[in-house]
């Protein structure tokens, strides 16, 4: 199987931050919007390099995302930035009318999404922005897995014409991508074959993904492993291709297991090719204070996780 | 000094247009739009700076944003006479399959929308950013904007205003249509709004009222005044006091017909008080 090395654990906030000042100097129409969490973001350089195409909003969310769409009129791409709860529940109806469903070329940009956010607790913690997104007619919804990821991913944006909600977190976490990967939205990456089991995972739970594969190897079975970066448009050719090898499937994502990865990937098996499928996902439940491994223990979302749920699926074969 | 007989012939063009609209399909928002005709007008007509055809970056030109989409009839008859699409097509209102949606849209390709409006409150931060645009693009041009009294209870309105004055936005024109009347009843029974100049000032907005909202001379001057306060490192709101249901006497000065319309009797009431000027589509 596929050897990967985590070449220094960095926070996938920091790809973001970093994607958008090689944006900065590379497309003059990108301009930034925060409200008040630059540092957060990591969006202190795109400032300091373009104080003329940085927005600071203050502590207004709902005016953000309505001048972002604003922006795109007179050829702007705006990037805005706060915490995915702010990003998504909290400005629901101004990214529905203002962005949707008004066509606009305005990327949003999470970060703190999830259990991993820790310590801050429930309030930050969302794990139901990927649903909210997704349901958004027109919208392309991004969940990136590591640094590099994350990097390339908020360059490749930039090209795209239209909304995208892009999310990342905060923890440092394994950096084990390729830095020079090509980003292509919508396109499932292919980390291991495997013929026993396939686990989907996104965002955090691509690296657990891969830690379950190895220890799954250990015990003689071989699991096929697809990074969905990209959850809306789904790559459902990729998911059916790996299903029809394997007879069953394990998703893996932060997030509510209603509305989020699974459910997509449980819709494209039902209408296409009915399988085993078992759910790494939060269980409908908020999340608590606490450090990112506790949490991620606690609530069933690591590499033990991933591992357990294939062995259970591949006997419902 | 513009025409003001051609004007006043379009607009009660305009008020045929609104009445038959709603009539037709039996729904929308004949109050709020008859309100609004003169300033739609005048806006339209003389006051932006507007270039020939319709492309949605609208550089070097005025733009403007409805942000209380549910005055759509107005807007739509307004862009219709002005050139934007064939006056026809206000045949189509609110109908499976038109661009002329219940409240505006870029959805169809409309051309003359820019924004999505009917969920109330984004327009003037749709428009700020518009303005942030029009400063990054070097491009002198004006964004005006339009919102309803009753829609300033929304508190999205006053993050926008913060970031304007803050921001030293002074390139916008916010006016907001003062007609006293919401879907409840009254603004001052459903959620008073205060002293809305002194709020607006109090923000660090520059503020002029025009009193007499349903008179072109009156629009003209008023809008001449706020367009010379732009460029002065403050962003301006112009109070308009409108009649809601003008130029229909049993429309006005009352909130009833906020989303109502008028039955094949009142239909006739109304367009007799407005005798056809530039021709029915």
């Amino acid at each position: 199987m596929k050897k990967y090395t985590d070449s220094g654990k960095k926070d996938t906030r920091s790809g973001f931050g970093d994607g958008l000042t090689v944006l900065g100097t590379t497309n003059k129409n990108v301009v930034a919007l925060c409200a008040d969490l630059t540092g957060s973001l990591k969006m202190d350089e795109f400032k300091a390099n373009h104080p003329d195409r940085f927005f600071q909003v203050g502590i207004a969310e709902a005016n953000m995302i309505g001048m972002a769409a604003g922006m795109t009129i007179g050829g702007k791409i705006p990037f805005t930035g706060t915490f995915a709860n702010f990003s998504t529940g909290r400005v629901y109806d101004q990214i529905r009318q203002s962005v949707a469903y008004s066509g606009k070329n305005v990327k949003i940009c999470a970060s703190h999404a999830g259990l991993t956010l820790g310590e801050d607790g429930a309030t930050h913690q969302i794990l139901e922005d990927i649903g909210l997104m997704k349901m958004l007619p027109g919208m392309t919804v991004i969940n990136t897995c590591d640094y590099n990821q994350t990097k390339a991913a908020t360059i490749a944006i930039a090209d795209y014409k239209g909304p995208v909600y892009l999310r990342f977190g905060r923890p440092k976490v394994a950096n084990f991508t390729s830095e020079d990967q090509k980003f292509e939205i919508g396109k499932a990456v292919q980390l291991q074959e495997g013929s026993d089991v396939t686990i989907v995972a996104t965002g955090h739970l691509v690296w657990e993904a891969l830690q379950a594969a190895e220890a799954l190897n250990e015990k003689g079975i071989k699991a096929d492993v697809v990074n969905i970066h990209t959850i809306k448009p789904l790559d459902a050719e990729a998911i059916l291709k790996s299903v029809k090898k394997t007879g069953c499937v394990v998703t893996a994502e932060e997030h509510n297991y209603l509305g989020g990865l699974g459910e997509s990937v449980s819709r494209v098996l039902a209408q296409n090719h009915p399988t085993p499928q078992e759910y790494v996902a939060t269980q409908d439940t908020f999340g608590e204070s606490g450090t990112p491994e506790q949490l991620m223990e606690k609530y069933g979302l690591n590499a033990e996780a991933i591992l357990n749920a294939a062995l259970k699926v591949i006997k419902r074969k | 000094m513009p025409d003001l007989k051609k004007l006043n012939d379009l607009v009660i063009q305009v008020r045929r247009d609104i009445l038959r609209q709603v009539h037709k399909v039996n729904s929308g928002h004949p109050g709020g739009s008859l309100g609004c005709t003169e300033f739609f007008v005048a806006l339209f007509q003389e006051i932006m700076e507007r270039k020939d055809g319709f492309d949605m970056d609208g550089k070097e030109e005025d733009l403007f944003f409805l942000s209380n989409g549910h005055i759509s009839p107005v807007f739509y008859s307004v862009l219709a006479r002005s050139g934007y699409f064939p006056v026809e097509e206000l045949n189509t209102f609110r109908l499976l399959n038109s661009r002329l949606q219940g409240h505006p849209t870029t959805h169809e390709g409309l051309p003359g929308i820019r924004i999505a409006s009917g969920s109330l409150g984004q327009g003037i931060s749709v428009a700020i950013g518009a303005s942030e645009a029009k400063k990054l693009n070097n491009d002198s041009h004006l964004i005006y904007t339009l919102c309803g009294d009753g829609e300033l209870q929304e508190g999205q309105n006053w993050e926008a205003i913060m970031y304007a004055a803050g921001n030293k936005i002074d390139n916008l024109i916010v006016t907001v249509d003062l007609n006293g009347q919401q879907i409840d009843g009254s603004t001052e029974n459903v959620l008073p709004l205060g002293n809305l100049e002194q709020k607006f000032k109090a923000f660090g907005w520059d503020v002029v009222t025009i009193e007499k909202g349903n008179d072109l001379e009156a629009i003209f001057k008023g809008m001449e005044t706020a367009k010379g306060k732009t460029g002065n490192g403050k962003p301006v709101c112009v109070l308009l006091k409108t009649v809601m249901g003008n130029g229909v006497d049993f429309m006005m000065h009352t909130h009833a017909w906020h989303g109502k319309a008028p039955n094949d009797e009142q239909l006739e009431t109304a367009l007799s008080q407005n005798p056809e000027t530039l021709g029915d589509y």
